[in-house]
């Protein structure tokens, strides 16, 4: 079955990171992509702003129950949590889940709970352990984990965190996550 | 909606058969919501589901039961579980000045309007322990609009109701309103409008003066005045849309023409049946001008 959600989480070191990922991804990318990065409460739109210099996908900051379409970049709001149902998106201001909000662990469950093996989650660089616990589960609901190498990453907690408490599917460094993705999203026979 | 699924979307509808078969799990929820509906009245059927799917586990651990089923059967039971249950579902996450480019934009955009009339009202729907409400009743204060209005706010939630009626606020929360305060375009001194008292600090009496503090349920209970603004923020999102559609309904009838709607920072008119009914007066702050 297709993928149509890959959802990445990352804090420390998450901007630059996040940049090598998109650029290397096409416009004729197939699956959407829903991202958390963790990052100051104050923070306006400037960094969907940014990253969209890098990115031939149209980047967004979420609006509530704004539609999932295939080959948008999605990304959580400073101060809200970004969840997924089926084909859209809700945001809530619920307390900040291991310390964050956007927290990486919502993200993920509420992925896996709406799309089950449909789904990617990706674990980048970053400083704490949010994203352990909805990599866990997503990989439990049937979806597929890829971890960045922590060599390769600018913080290894997080990816290291994720490596030993999930069984992923992949443990990739930075500059071969984008062509994983490209591969498993290619349209069946493609 | 009689007869379908509180939690089924228009757009899973479409999708699955019309009976609409649920996954395990989301049958438990179901049952659990319908349960809570059909036995004590509160009516979380058509909230958003994962965000409340969350809150429910949450709730279970907190109370140290194994599934959602067990939880059911519980609540069904014991009422005083049925009320934890109840604050558990609720989120009251809030601030003064919560997102101070709102409060500018309301300064710049809607308080010229509002010079215009003699008095005005404003609704301040899911007001939650209050402290929008006295962020409003400070820019109006300091607009010398105070005198003019009258101040509706409330909540579906009575705890948090009786927290915001009294206007008591822990210290330690003022370092952070302060600096919220300043930036929201404060003119004064932000210690003025309080007194402190031991670790809490009271708002003056004054900034009460204005406002009635009145349970609301947005699903349940209907129009009850006609208004001129009605701010309405980090409320809709835990509502799923055809709950939005149906609150939206409830905000445009109760607004006067050219009434102001304020949403939250990251809500949109533009995913609901009322997105033509509105003008934009500030995008990015969600402030909306009713077309006529
Ligand atoms: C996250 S708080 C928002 C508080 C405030 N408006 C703000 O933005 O800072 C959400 C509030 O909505 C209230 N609420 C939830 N469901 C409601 C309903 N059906 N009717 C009225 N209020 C409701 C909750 O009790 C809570 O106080």
């Amino acid at each position: 079955m297709a993928y149509e959600l890959v959802t990445i989480g990352t804090s420390l070191g998450g901007l630059s990171a996040l940049k090598t990922l998109l650029r290397s991804l096409p416009r004729e990318f197939p699956a959407a992509l829903a991202i958390v990065q963790h990052r100051h409460r104050e923070s306006d739109q400037a960094m969907s702003a940014f990253l969209q210099q890098f990115t031939v996908l149209p980047v967004h900051e979420v609006e509530d129950k704004e539609c999932i379409q295939p080959g948008h970049v999605y990304f959580a709001p400073a101060d809200y949590h970004l969840l997924v149902e089926y084909g859209y998106f809700s945001l809530s201001v619920d307390e900040p889940v291991s310390y964050a909000r956007p927290s990486i662990d919502v993200l993920l469950e509420s992925a896996a709970d709406a799309y089950h093996e449909q789904v990617i989650g990706v674990i980048l660089t970053g400083a704490n352990h949010d994203g352990v616990q909805g990599l866990s589960t997503l990989k439990a609901r049937g979806g597929t984990a890829i971890v960045q190498d922590p060599d390769t990453a600018e913080s290894a907690v997080l990816p290291t965190a994720a490596i030993a408490a999930v069984n992923v599917d992949w443990v990739l460094p930075l500059g071969q996550i984008a062509p994983r993705l490209i591969h498993l999203c290619a349209p069946a026979g493609a | 909606m009689a007869g379908t699924s509180g939690f089924k979307e228009q757009s899973e509808l479409s999708r699955t058969s019309p009976v609409s078969i649920l996954k395990p799990n989301d049958v438990d929820i179901h049952l659990l919501v319908e349960g809570l509906y059909h036995r004590y009245g509160y009516d979380f059927r058509n909230y958003a589901k994962a965000s409340l799917k969350r809150r429910i586990h949450t709730f279970l651990k907190g109370e140290n039961l194994a599934s959602v089923a067990e939880l059911q059967a519980q609540m069904l039971r014991d009422r005083a579980c049925a009320e934890r249950l109840l604050l558990g579902l609720t989120v009251n996450t809030t601030a003064m000045f919560r997102d101070p480019s709102f409060y500018q934009a309301f300064r710049q955009q809607v308080v010229p309007l509002l010079r215009t009339y003699p008095f005005f009202r404003i609704w301040h729907a899911g007001c939650s322990t209050g402290q929008e409400v006295y962020s409003m009743a400070i820019l109006l204060q300091e607009e010398g609009l105070y005198p003019r209005c009258r101040i509706y706010a409330t909540d579906a939630n009575e705890k948090v109701l009786h927290t915001a009626k009294q206007g008591i606020y822990p210290a330690k929360q003022m370092q952070e309103y302060t600096q919220l305060y300043l930036q929201a375009g404060g003119r004064r001194t932000f210690s003025e409008y309080y007194t402190a008292h031991y670790s809490n600090v009271i708002l003056r009496p004054f900034l009460r003066e204005r406002i009635v503090f009145g349970e609301h349920n947005l699903v349940t209970d209907g129009s009850f005045n006609e208004f001129n603004v009605i701010i309405c923020r980090n409320v809709l999102i835990y509502f799923n849309q055809t709950l939005q559609n149906q609150v939206h309904e409830l905000f445009y009838n109760s607004l006067c023409k050219f009434g102001i709607l304020g949403l939250g920072k990251q809500e949109t008119i533009r995913f609901t049946k009322y997105e033509t009914a509105y003008d934009e007066l500030a995008k990015a702050e969600k402030l909306y001008r009713r077309r006529s």
